[in-house]
């Protein structure tokens, strides 16, 4: 795969993560009764990294859930390698909290679809939010992110690819080219 | 991530088709759903549409639920076939059973058999893929699945492991495939029972080492196993008598002294109380009895969404 450009840098991501920090933060009127859940596998780093934003700034430890949205996807049918599955993981009770739902990119919006059936099979969440860092557009359900770190324009011939340090040794994201094959 | 294990297509007739890494792939998968058995909401979108057909033609309980329950969570179609009450007793053949089940667009069979190759001869008819839920002596993969799960989750390896199986081996399917499987995970496995009902020729096809005495069998094992004794065999003279087999052969407190401290106890079930395993020993701390059966729900849903979650 052919990088075209890189579109944030370490600091740049950073910087919007502690803004998103805020953001829910001033949204939520604080942080009472919050969980973020993020979805594998790059919803997990990136919502320990917002969560350590929310300690630095409110002092409270808000628990991460993870989401393993495989067993929810409506394409199972129809790719051609089988996902492996890895799991869930919530050790808290979600009925009546508020959960935000915490991925890199949001694209066709049904991984998101599929992240809200998963966490509604664990209870009833007064409600659910979603933060993402990529908004690429290209929705084909009619789902929208409370929190988006950078709306980036793409075609559908583009790939975003976020990389952070925990899963790739990194901090970017990049635009890269599918390839012709 | 992708799963570098393509189970799609595939039959599960018994382990000796699947290799180490696939095992292990199959156990991973089955912690996954135990989690999702343990919600208080236990059910998953996953295999919405797929029709699954369970055809029992002899006598199950725990198989059978457990194979149901795992189809029902997954939130596919079931449809069970009974034997005693079906057109086979109309005299239908096995093949014609299967055509007309085919023409109902059944995606997946589960069948159990008094005789050995009846799942092949599933697959044949219909061309879809089939699971093995006991086929005479032959074998009992998901039953050894279940029973590998527990130990891997217990002790996280199977690896230099020594497990004793003691019973009746010579007619118990549940041994030839956990023999296969334990193998292949680096198990070492010895079989201890009566001559009568312990084949010799064991240990050159399953690399099995053979133990009549079960003080010898059972020195330094980590994981025990007993077997149901079939009662109905009592007439093959295989035995002297089951109150000959209990002295020689019970799992009991003073028996499972000779293993290993906090050695895990397992039996497939149903037991018989105070005949191959002491109720102390069944029902103790270390007994694994119950696990196997929660497992095995969990193995077969793991199994059902690899075979079928995919194209």
């Amino acid at each position: 795969m052919k990088t075209k450009s890189i579109i944030m840098d370490e600091t740049a991501i950073e910087r919007s993560l502690k803004r998103i920090a805020h953001e829910i933060i001033e949204q939520n009127r604080g942080l009472e009764n919050l969980y973020l859940v993020g979805i594998r596998s790059r919803g997990v780093p990136m919502a320990e990294r917002i969560a350590e934003h929310l300690k630095s700034i409110e002092n409270i430890e808000v628990p991460i859930g993870i989401l393993d949205i495989t067993l929810y996807r409506d394409d199972l049918s129809t790719i051609a390698h089988q996902p492996v599955i890895k799991g869930s993981k919530m050790d808290f009770d979600i009925n009546k909290s508020n959960v935000i739902l915490i991925d890199d990119v949001l694209y066709t919006g049904r991984t998101v679809r599929a992240a809200i059936d998963a966490v509604l099979d664990f209870g009833r969440p007064n409600k659910i939010q979603l933060c993402v860092l990529i908004d690429r557009g290209h929705r084909e359900l009619p789902i929208k992110a409370n929190y988006v770190g950078k709306n980036v324009p793409t075609s559908t011939e583009e790939i975003i690819k976020v990389c952070f340090e925990q899963t790739d040794g990194e901090e970017s994201v990049k635009i890269v080219l599918r390839d012709e094959d | 991530m992708k799963n570098k294990h393509n189970f799609i297509g595939r039959n599960l007739y018994d382990l000796d088709d699947y290799s180490a890494d696939e095992i292990i792939a199959i156990l991973e998968a089955t912690s996954v759903m135990k989690e999702i058995n343990e919600r208080d909401y236990k059910k998953l979108p996953t295999l919405r549409g797929k029709t699954v057909c369970t055809l029992f033609m002899e006598n199950s309980t725990r198989t059978r639920m457990s194979f149901e329950l795992a189809v029902n969570r997954l939130s596919a179609d079931l449809v069970s076939f009974q034997a005693s009450i079906s057109a086979l007793s109309k005299g239908e053949s096995l093949q014609d059973t299967i055509c007309t089940l085919n023409a109902m667009g059944i995606d997946l069979y589960i069948i159990r058999h008094r005789f050995p190759g009846s799942p092949q001869l599933v697959h044949k008819y219909s061309e879809k893929p089939v699971m093995n839920a006991g086929d005479g002596r032959h074998a009992h993969p998901t039953q050894a699945l279940l029973d590998i799960f527990s130990i891997w989750e217990r002790l996280g390896t199977l690896k230099d492991l020594k497990i004793t199986i003691v019973g009746d081996i010579a007619h118990s399917r549940v041994v030839r495939s956990n023999l296969i499987g334990m193998k292949k995970l680096g198990a070492n496995v010895t079989v201890c029972g009566p001559k009568t009902l312990v084949p010799g020729f064991l240990p050159e096809i399953y690399g099995c080492k053979v133990e009549h005495d079960l003080e010898t069998a059972l020195k330094d094992a980590d994981v025990i196993m007993g077997l149901r004794m079939q009662l109905e065999r009592q007439n093959e003279g295989l035995l002297p008598s089951l109150d000959e087999y209990t002295k020689q052969y019970v799992l009991s407190k003073r028996t499972i002294q000779f293993a290993k401290k906090d050695a895990l106890i397992m039996h497939p079930g149903p037991m018989n109380r105070g005949i191959e395993i002491m109720p102390e020993i069944a029902d103790s701390q270390q007994s694994l009895v119950l696990a196997q059966v929660a497992n095995g729900v969990a193995v077969r849903m793991a199994l059902l969404f690899l075979f079928l979650g995919g194209k």
